[in-house]
């Protein structure tokens, strides 16, 4: 399937209610059937799941969303307006190894439906206008490729030039290795638009899911003014097997979750999915406090 | 002839017949004119052997090159390009990372802050640094610095020779990616001018912390990538002995990064690498230091700044597909 076939398929409900289910959970499976728990391994129904926003009703493990079952999660019904959508990967370095890198876009787009790793654009929350970005696990492991760098770029200038907080989601597996080099310096290129933000005194919220890892992380994930985790997610920069095999020694239990990241000083607080949209809400309230008084027009 | 120390896979063949030819040379063959015109032959073949050797090098080769253990290094390059050096140290949290120098210098009379990853020359000296690997206190050092250098408008000058940022558990602990970031962060918005010379290894998140500004200049066998060839071969391939592999796909070669418009000087190396004849590619890198300098330190600090960050934007590629 081309990109333009695929494109003109898309649903454009997708960010309904009923486009997010029609998009399908995590696990690929269809409604009314039973999925096993990550962590507990327990059987859940797949119908309760939705209701839950994917929380485990026995030991509480936060299963992945989807980028368009966060939105939904998170933005006021009906608020939320892509943009940037039309922005695809191309295949800059020709990059073939095992599978070529454009037969994994290709794959990506079919599994997630998405054209790519982050959705952005703007949303309410709790009333308030914010810039809101959102990246998906499931296309290539959210690895930050042009793309996404571009994308969170431009979502940070879309909120300095309008004066708007943004709240982006982070899920990733660090920078995308198909594109080399230029994968590298999104890492610059969206922590130099972050503290263009910044400078602004625009307020910055990231929420860091499971997992956010290497080149997401050591960029603009943890330049936000308040930096939220989901209960259990692991937030750390190298891959547990390069640790693992530079230092030749096991890794410890529960390193790098949220709770040891916060038990270490390197994250504000881990906030449960059931409480997130209003907890974000509450804290862009208290950071709005700068746009207000100077009536947005900062600098 | 001195035989080496340290000799690369890719340049055995040659060094092992240079060491027949050495021998043979050596035996007095005046009463042998057919065994001496055998010699000259050998002598020719090797000449033309290291040419080939040396002039069509694959990517991997050149990393084996960037790693070269006498490769000039930071040190090296601080030692023979500046005068009345002053290091500084610690960052004032947790400690002073000797993987990362840190400094006040006088590069021909312009005053400038010096920063670079530095590994050591021997043993001692590369567990002490941690073989060029930083932990976050580094990163948190040359901070510092590049705080230092924008309150008294001095010039950076900054040296990449880092297989990567440390990866392990107390580096984690620290905030590894968050030291990143703020660095990041920080470079993107200082009111001086900023060149980086990649001299050696320029390995990922470790090497770009301290790795972009308002010129890149690289070595011509020097590497910058987005992550090291053997971690690239065993995520794609699931085999680290596929690493030569990955070093071609991964496009992170001096010429290369040319081609993709992210490196604006390539400084030529002698055949067989930088190590062959250190002091004459140092002082190339001194005076395109100095060019770069010249060429930046008339500009409005704003300019500067809004130049750096267009610089960054412009970086990447894509397609653009019409929805619907």
């Amino acid at each position: 399937m081309s990109i333009a076939d695929w494109l003109s398929q898309r649903e454009s409900r997708r960010y309904t209610k009923a486009g997010a289910e029609a998009a399908g959970g995590s696990n690929d499976v269809p409604d009314g059937v039973w999925v096993k728990c990550d962590e507990c391994k327990r059987t859940l129904y797949e119908g309760e799941l939705v209701e839950s926003g994917r929380v485990c009703r026995y030991c509480g493990h936060h299963l992945a969303l989807t980028a368009p079952e966060r939105i939904e999660l998170l933005s006021d019904e009906g608020s939320f307006v892509e943009f940037d959508a039309e922005l695809v990967s191309c295949d800059p370095l020709g990059f073939v190894a095992v599978k070529s890198y454009n037969e994994s876009l290709e794959k990506a787009r079919e599994k997630s439906d998405l054209p790519e790793a982050i959705v952005t654009g703007r949303a309410t929350i709790g009333g308030m206008p914010v810039i809101l970005g959102v990246m998906d696990f499931r296309f290539i492991g959210a690895s930050m490729g042009s793309v996404v760098g571009e994308k969170v770029a431009r979502a940070f200038e879309a909120a300095t030039e309008d004066s708007l907080p943004i709240v982006l989601v982070t899920a990733s597996g660090g920078a995308r290795m198909q594109e080399g080099m230029l994968s590298l310096m999104q890492m610059a290129k969206t922590s130099a638009a972050a503290q263009r933000h910044a400078e602004a005194r625009l307020p910055y919220v990231s929420v860091l899911t499971n997992p956010t890892y290497g080149g997401v992380t050591a960029s603009f994930a943890v330049l936000a003014d308040v930096i939220v985790a989901e209960p259990g997610a692991i937030i750390g920069f190298a891959g547990p097997r390069i640790i693992e095999q530079t230092i030749r020694q096991k890794l410890p239990k529960g390193f790098r979750t949220a709770e040891y990241m916060l038990n270490h000083g390197m994250i504000d607080e881990v906030v449960p999915r059931a409480a997130l949209s209003e907890h974000l809400g509450l804290l862009l309230a208290y950071l709005s406090g700068a746009t207000a008084v100077a009536g947005g027009g900062a600098e | 002839m001195t035989r080496r120390k340290y000799v690369m896979d890719f340049e055995r063949p040659l060094i092992e017949l240079e060491e027949k030819l050495a021998e043979l040379q050596r035996l007095d063959l005046s009463g042998n004119p057919e065994l001496l015109e055998e010699v000259n032959a050998l002598a020719a073949e090797v000449e033309h052997l290291k040419v080939d050797t040396y002039q069509h090098l694959s990517p991997w080769d050149r990393v084996q090159i960037a790693r070269h253990p006498e490769r000039p290094k930071t040190q090296h390059y601080v030692e023979a390009l500046f005068e009345d050096v002053v290091e500084l140290h610690g960052d004032r949290a947790y400690g002073d990372d000797e993987a990362i120098f840190a400094g006040l210098a006088n590069l021909s009379g312009r005053r400038v802050a010096v920063l670079g990853h530095r590994k050591g020359t021997n043993t001692k000296e590369n567990i002490r640094r941690n073989f060029g690997s930083p932990h976050p206190e580094g990163f948190r050092k040359a901070m510092r610095v590049i705080r230092l250098a924008d309150k008294f408008r001095l010039p950076i000058v900054s040296f990449l020779d880092t297989a990567g940022a440390f990866p392990g558990i107390e580096a984690e602990e620290r905030g590894q990616a968050w030291a990143i970031a703020e660095s990041l962060s920080l470079l993107s918005a200082v009111k001086v001018p900023v060149v980086v010379v990649g001299i050696g290894e320029g390995g990922s998140g470790g090497a770009l912390a301290i790795g972009f500004g308002d010129r890149l200049i690289m070595l011509e066998n020097a590497y910058y990538s987005v992550i090291s060839p053997e971690s690239c071969a065993s995520i794609l391939y699931r085999d680290a002995a596929e690493a030569q592999t990955a070093a071609g796909c991964l496009k992170m070669t001096a010429p290369d990064l040319v081609d993709l418009g992210l490196v604006d000087q390539v400084i030529p190396e002698p055949l067989g690498g930088a190590h062959v004849d250190s002091a004459t590619v140092m002082a190339a890198v001194g005076d395109a230091v100095s060019t770069a300098l010249d060429a930046l330190s008339g500009i409005d600090p704003q300019e500067l700044v809004d130049a750096r960050y267009e610089r960054l934007r412009s970086i990447g590629e894509w397609c653009t597909i019409d929805e619907g």
